[in-house]
């Protein structure tokens, strides 16, 4: 940070670009914050027609559960309508396909790195065009055939599909992190008698830890947002969170039990809020790796 | 690297997008070419106390039973693609004849369900895109001046919009906007206007989806923008602030210049996105208001009693052209950069 005349800025403009990033941080956190504290509060004060800041002060909450706090919504959301089923189902999707898809990308991602023939190129610019897909388009193509066969609604058909889903995205990233590991280090290896997959194992594995973190978060975040592939594919007892969400707004809103709704929804952002809180330089690096070397 | 090992390394991989991504492009593609059976009627005499009629009924049995021994349907070449749900070609060729002028045409045009959901696509494209690269780089520029310490926290926050879910970030905002919600009811108070609702109002709807396409997208650009700053080299703006160039000149000719390839980066990246769009249509329950390719697949894989598998796979083949489309550039770049390597 210089400190020279020039480089001085006025107090208008200090002024000026915090309060922009004020609100900007009101804008991208408000309604998270709105929608947490509000969780805890009744439906007629959460969505209060008469005044806004009832939701503030819990004044309905008050007057029906006898404190400002209600623990209502979760308990219908967690016990009544048995989230915790499907915060399992999620647990175990999103576990598998993040496992597999790193352990298939990592083996492919190795190869196309260290492939210079024309077929790998090839095979890159699939990934691309399917990675560009939208996953309904897919999902149609699935459903006559798994029905035939008897294996729609399971999770472990889901989880195959969103690994193969998944792939074309990892094997591009994983490939351009390969890049970055100097040829030479395995190549000395094999010179020294390891076939290509010992030096893999013993060389390149040891060094691969930081691509394979950020590629994983990745992976999490499609397998945990995914709604498209989950709800088409997924039978209703093997729902995972977000199709189960968006099929609480179709019942709670005839029952009267929004605040189920919006406590699973709070529920289901936790985990991510850790994510972000624990991985932010990662996310970053990995959002802007395909941008600023490309 | 070896042919053989190569093909042993990449081949799990690669048996994985075959069989789940190539396979049911082709599964799609077949799909689009069937209809699913007319339901089989038969001739029933129905006597009554004075005489005898013949109805016709659904002869339910049958209908399964021809549903089982070919559940692609009957074939029907082409015909979904152009029938009114899709292309619409004879409808498009009516309102061209029997309207005078191009806006009527295109009022015509729009309530055809196909175009009509490309046009809520694009509309929302053309808009959100723009916006989301101005708000981004703003944003970016205003983080770059605040001191370190409270940078990590503020980018912290900004990722929020973008890592949740869609679905769920788009229905935090349609609780907030609901006619009860804090938005939607203040909204109400500043109108004096106590039936004013946001879901009821086509403009409107189309409106709170584009927000929600800006506040859910504009992290992803300033991330990429604020990158992009740590890397404009010290010396070039060292030189122009000795030359006497004021700060908005330096950010006008030094700092945008040099972001231009993230702005095309970033307008591609929103083109293939926002050309999905598909949560927040689900979220807002804006269906009725405003449509999009992927929710017109969705609503036929899971809107009604039958699954319309011709329907969902025309739909899908229109749409995986699309995207090529709106590939190509990105392609040709890739070609170009791939044989300037091996050059």
């Amino acid at each position: 940070m210089s400190t020279s005349v020039a480089d001085r800025r006025s107090r208008g403009l200090i002024w000026f670009t915090t309060s922009f990033v004020v609100l900007w941080i009101f804008i991208a956190a408000g309604p998270f914050i709105w929608t947490v504290w509000g969780s805890f509060k009744v439906q007629p004060d959460f969505f209060s027609k008469t005044d806004w800041r009832n939701a503030l002060y819990g004044v309905m909450t008050t007057a029906q559960t006898g404190s400002a706090f209600t623990g209502d919504g979760y308990y219908g959301a967690w016990v009544e309508q048995a989230f915790w089923r499907n915060t399992i189902n999620t647990g175990i999707v999103v576990f598998f396909t993040v496992v597999i898809s790193l352990t298939l990308g990592t083996l492919g991602g190795y190869a196309l790195a260290r492939s210079g023939f024309r077929y790998a190129f090839w095979l890159l610019m699939a990934g691309l065009v399917f990675r560009a897909m939208p996953h309904i388009t897919l999902v149609s193509g699935y459903l006559l055939p798994f029905f035939e066969w008897n294996v729609w609604g399971k999770l472990s058909t889901t989880i195959i599909v969103l690994v193969a889903i998944n792939q074309p995205f990892t094997l591009w990233m994983l490939h351009s992190f390969f890049l970055n590991i100097p040829k030479d280090m395995d190549e000395s290896a094999m010179v020294d008698g390891c076939t290509r997959f010992q030096a893999f194992r013993h060389v390149i594995i040891p060094v691969m830890w930081p691509g394979v973190i950020t590629t994983g978060l990745f992976s999490f975040l499609l397998a945990y947002n995914d709604f498209a592939v989950t709800a088409v594919l997924l039978s209703s007892e093997n729902q995972t969170m977000v199709p189960r969400i968006n099929s609480f707004l179709g019942t709670v809103r005839e029952t009267g039990d929004v605040m189920f709704a919006v406590a699973a929804v709070v529920s289901s952002m936790i985990p991510l809020f850790f994510l972000v809180l624990f991985f932010q330089r990662q996310i970053v690096s990995g959002l802007t790796a395909g941008a600023v070397k490309g | 690297m070896k042919h053989r090992t190569f093909f042993w390394f990449i081949l799990p991989s690669l048996a994985a997008m075959f069989f789940f991504i190539a396979l049911p492009i082709v599964s799609v593609a077949v799909q689009s070419l069937f209809v699913e059976h007319e339901q089989i009627m038969t001739e029933v005499e129905n006597c009554g106390p004075f005489k005898c009629e013949t109805v016709l009924q659904v002869d339910n049995e049958a209908t399964a039973a021809l549903r089982e021994e070919a559940p692609l349907g009957r074939f029907n070449g082409l015909g979904t693609y152009t029938n009114r749900k899709h292309l619409a070609f004879e409808q498009v060729g009516v309102a061209w004849n029997e309207t005078e002028t191009f806006g009527e045409f295109m009022s015509e045009l729009i309530n055809l369900p196909f175009y009509k959901a490309l046009f809520f696509t694009l509309t929302y494209t053309a808009v959100v895109t723009p916006f989301v690269i101005f708000l981004g780089l703003g944003v970016a520029l205003a983080v770059n001046t605040l001191p370190r310490a409270v940078k990590g926290p503020t980018i912290f926050v900004s990722l929020l919009p973008m890592i949740v879910t869609p679905l769920i970030g788009a229905l935090i905002l349609f609780w907030m906007v609901d006619a009860d919600g804090i938005i939607g009811a203040t909204l109400q108070k500043i109108f004096n206007d106590p039936n004013l609702s946001l879901k009821a109002s086509t403009p409107l709807t189309w409106m709170m989806l584009i927000v929600y396409g800006i506040w859910s997208s504009t992290p992803f650009s300033f991330i990429v923008f604020y990158a992009g700053l740590q890397t404009v080299p010290k010396e070039t703006l060292e030189a122009a602030k000795i030359d006497g160039a004021s700060r908005w000149q330096s950010i006008r000719y030094v700092v945008v210049p040099y972001m231009m390839p993230l702005v095309v980066f970033i307008t591609l990246m929103q083109l293939m996105d926002n050309f999905r769009v598909f949560e927040p249509i689900i979220s807002f329950s804006a269906s009725a208001k405003a449509t999009s390719l992927s929710w017109i697949i969705f609503n036929d894989l899971r809107g009604g009693d039958i699954q319309l598998f011709g329907s969902a796979g025309a739909t899908s083949i229109l749409t995986i052209l699309g995207v090529a489309i709106l590939l190509t550039p990105v392609l040709i770049r890739t070609w170009r950069d791939f044989n300037r390597k091996r050059a």
